[in-house]
């Protein structure tokens, strides 16, 4: 499986930021991932869509940490969907599902 | 300044012709004879006589001279009257001895002009000539330690192995380099009864031909007591029993010998002196033990023995001195703990790893301190010896860049693929392959693409081990804590450092192995029992 590019695209949806993510969540995600949550503004609640993610690595981790430290420090609250398996069971190791919202799948939250 | 006196001696010697040719009256011819065939003089360096001819103006009478001078009064009974001293640029390189005039009359002032002017002349062709005669002698004897070295080589090769045993199911290899000043280095493959193989390492002390004579008759001793004896502490003590006879002084050899038996992988040795072999097992490293004084010191002595039993996949080296003793440009050793580090490392054959090593410790056009011998012995993973889990054993390497973590980690899942691994796992591995190799390309090889990141995946039992080994062995190893993820939300910490922590929740058990070089990370995947160890 050879790399794909991080590509991020936001769309507001009753005071959600949906922030479709596709590509690898590694080093080279880090200025597209930091611009797309610069245009959630203030909503009130972040969505990160993972399902087009197929791979996440421990650089990955750390950005969405660093977008949830953000995202608290505003009064944010950030939500994730759309993860594999696999990934759901990384975000439960590291602790990331303790501060925000595992979604079981995009039909969830409509 | 020994070869001083020996200078004045032949000078005195020639000067028997100056004697006569200075004599310008026709004389009777007895006494003349006399006068040419004059004694040789020794003039010890340290005579006072020296320091006066050094600082004489010219040519000088023996017979007015008062000095407490053995060699004046041997000149004097010599029948020299007159010594002119050849010196040149300050050092005195000759005499110019004269016998009584025939007519026995003084020598003249006009004698002396001549003669003083011929010795002006004379010192510095002399000088010139004693050097020429000097380097000559000195060019000689390059020309004969060259020759010796040439000798000594010859002598070397020829008692090398000139072909490996062919041993099916065993890979064996054996490398030989000598120093420039050859040494006494040496190995042999004896073909025992019962498709037994004997093996032989050792080395000589001393070096050149003395050497390469004990280490062809060493062999050649051991060889015909090898016919004969079975077990190999006693091959050892009749080598060494034969040996101390004829040992020359301050010279002894260290020798190992062991037989082989490949169809079990038996290995009985014993150790007169020797470095001890190394050996590669699925847990890691070891070396084998046996205690032995060196051949040809003592006799009446006992050697050792001790067993072992190579497995399959397993690798043993043998080596001499030349490796562990090789300096790098700071004057560090190589050393053992290095050595056996590169035995326990994976990727190509061991010997090749060890040159590769020992190439890049010691500085660029070192020259070799030591000869250098290595033997290794594979055992062939396969056959009837597999474990009933099925066979595994790969190895690849990657260059450091960045990236290429997702090509090892698919590498590996397909490697494992018969394995059966339940996908969940498979998974884990994956992320655990990717963020390891990771880290050996940024941190241990700090992303320099000519480092290579090697990868090992074999089977050990229900274990699926998979190795990543990087070349930044100096470099400290992180403990795999865990991250602080309330500190890391409040901005306290940076949101990084989850790398390790990841590695160690992905896989049953995580081992990390370093030996100075190289940093190994071992992941450990529990076959059998599939018990997912997420949870």
């Amino acid at each position: 499986m050879a790399a794909t590019e991080f590509a991020a695209q936001v769309r507001h949806e009753d005071g959600v930021a949906v922030l479709d993510l596709s590509g690898d969540v590694s080093s080279g995600a880090e200025q597209k991932l930091l611009e797309a949550y610069a245009q959630a503004g203030g909503a009130s609640v972040v969505l990160l869509d993972f399902s087009d993610v197929d791979y996440i690595n421990s650089t990955g981790i750390a950005l969405i940490v660093g977008l949830l430290a953000q995202a608290r420090a505003a009064g944010q609250e950030v939500q994730a969907r759309g993860l594999a398996e696999h990934y759901r069971e990384i975000f439960r190791i590291t602790r990331l599902s303790d501060f925000m919202t595992i979604l079981d799948d995009e039909g969830d939250n409509g | 300044m020994s070869a001083w006196p020996q200078s004045i001696a032949r000078v005195i010697r020639r000067s028997e012709k100056p004697t006569a040719t200075a004599e310008e009256t026709a004389a009777p011819a007895e006494p003349a004879a006399e006068a040419t065939t004059a004694p040789v003089v020794q003039i010890p360096p340290n005579d006072p006589i020296v320091a006066y001819f050094q600082s004489a103006p010219g040519a000088v009478d023996l017979d007015g001279l008062d000095l407490d001078s053995p060699a004046l009064d041997e000149l004097r009974a010599a029948g020299v009257r007159l010594a002119v001293p050849l010196v040149s640029q300050g050092e005195l390189v000759g005499l110019l001895n004269l016998g009584p005039r025939l007519s026995d009359q003084d020598y003249s002032t006009d004698d002396r002009k001549l003669l003083n002017s011929l010795a002006a002349q004379a010192a510095p062709a002399l000088q010139v000539a004693q050097l020429v005669r000097r380097q000559e002698a000195e060019a000689r004897s390059r020309e004969r330690i060259e020759q010796e070295l040439r000798v000594a080589t010859l002598i070397q090769q020829n008692f090398l192995p000139k072909k490996l045993p062919d041993l099916p199911g065993w890979q064996i290899s054996a490398y030989y380099r000598p120093a420039r000043e050859v040494g006494g280095d040496f190995y042999d493959f004896v073909e025992l009864p019962d498709g037994h193989i004997g093996l032989v390492i050792g080395d000589v002390t001393d070096k050149g031909v003395p050497a390469a004579m004990v280490m062809a008759a060493t062999r050649s001793v051991l060889r015909a007591s090898a016919a004969r004896v079975v077990s190999p502490g006693e091959v050892l003590e009749r080598v060494n029993e034969l040996m101390c006879p004829d040992m020359p002084a301050k010279m002894f050899v260290t020798c190992l010998y062991g037989v082989l038996e490949p169809s079990t992988g038996r290995f009985r040795f014993a150790n007169a002196g020797h470095n001890l072999p190394y050996i590669r097992t699925a847990d890691g490293t070891a070396e084998l033990r046996a205690t032995g004084m060196p051949l040809g010191l003592l006799p009446g002595l006992k050697y050792e023995e001790t067993e072992a039993i190579l497995e399959p996949g397993q690798v043993m080296l043998l080596h001499s001195d030349g490796v562990a003793e090789a300096h790098s440009a700071d004057s560090e050793m190589f050393g053992f703990p290095r050595l056996l580090g590169v035995v326990g490392a994976r990727g190509g054959e061991v010997i090749d790893r060890v040159l590769t090593e020992l190439d890049r410790f010691t500085p660029q056009g070192w020259e070799q301190e030591d000869d250098i011998t290595l033997v290794s012995l594979t055992r062939a993973d396969g056959g009837s010896h597999v474990a009933p889990t099925g066979f595994l054993d790969v190895a690849f390497t990657i260059p450091s860049e960045q990236g290429n973590e997702r090509g090892a980690s698919e590498r590996v899942a397909e490697a494992v693929a018969s394995l059966g691994l339940e996908p969940a796992r498979l998974e884990k591995l994956k992320t655990a392959v990717s963020e390891a190799t990771m880290n050996a390309i940024e941190h241990g090889n700090q992303s320099n693409p000519e480092l290579p990141v090697e990868i090992g995946i074999r089977l050990a039992g229900n274990e699926l081990l998979v190795r990543i080994t990087d070349q930044g062995g100096e470099r400290e190893i992180a403990e795999a804590e865990t991250p602080d993820l309330e500190a890391k939300l409040e901005g306290l910490q940076k949101p990084r450092g989850w790398g390790l922590f990841l590695i160690k929740n992905m896989v049953d058990d995580l081992r990390i192995a370093t030996d100075g070089i190289h940093h190994t990370v071992e992941l450990v995947m529990r076959i059998e029992g599939g018990d997912d160890g997420g949870n």
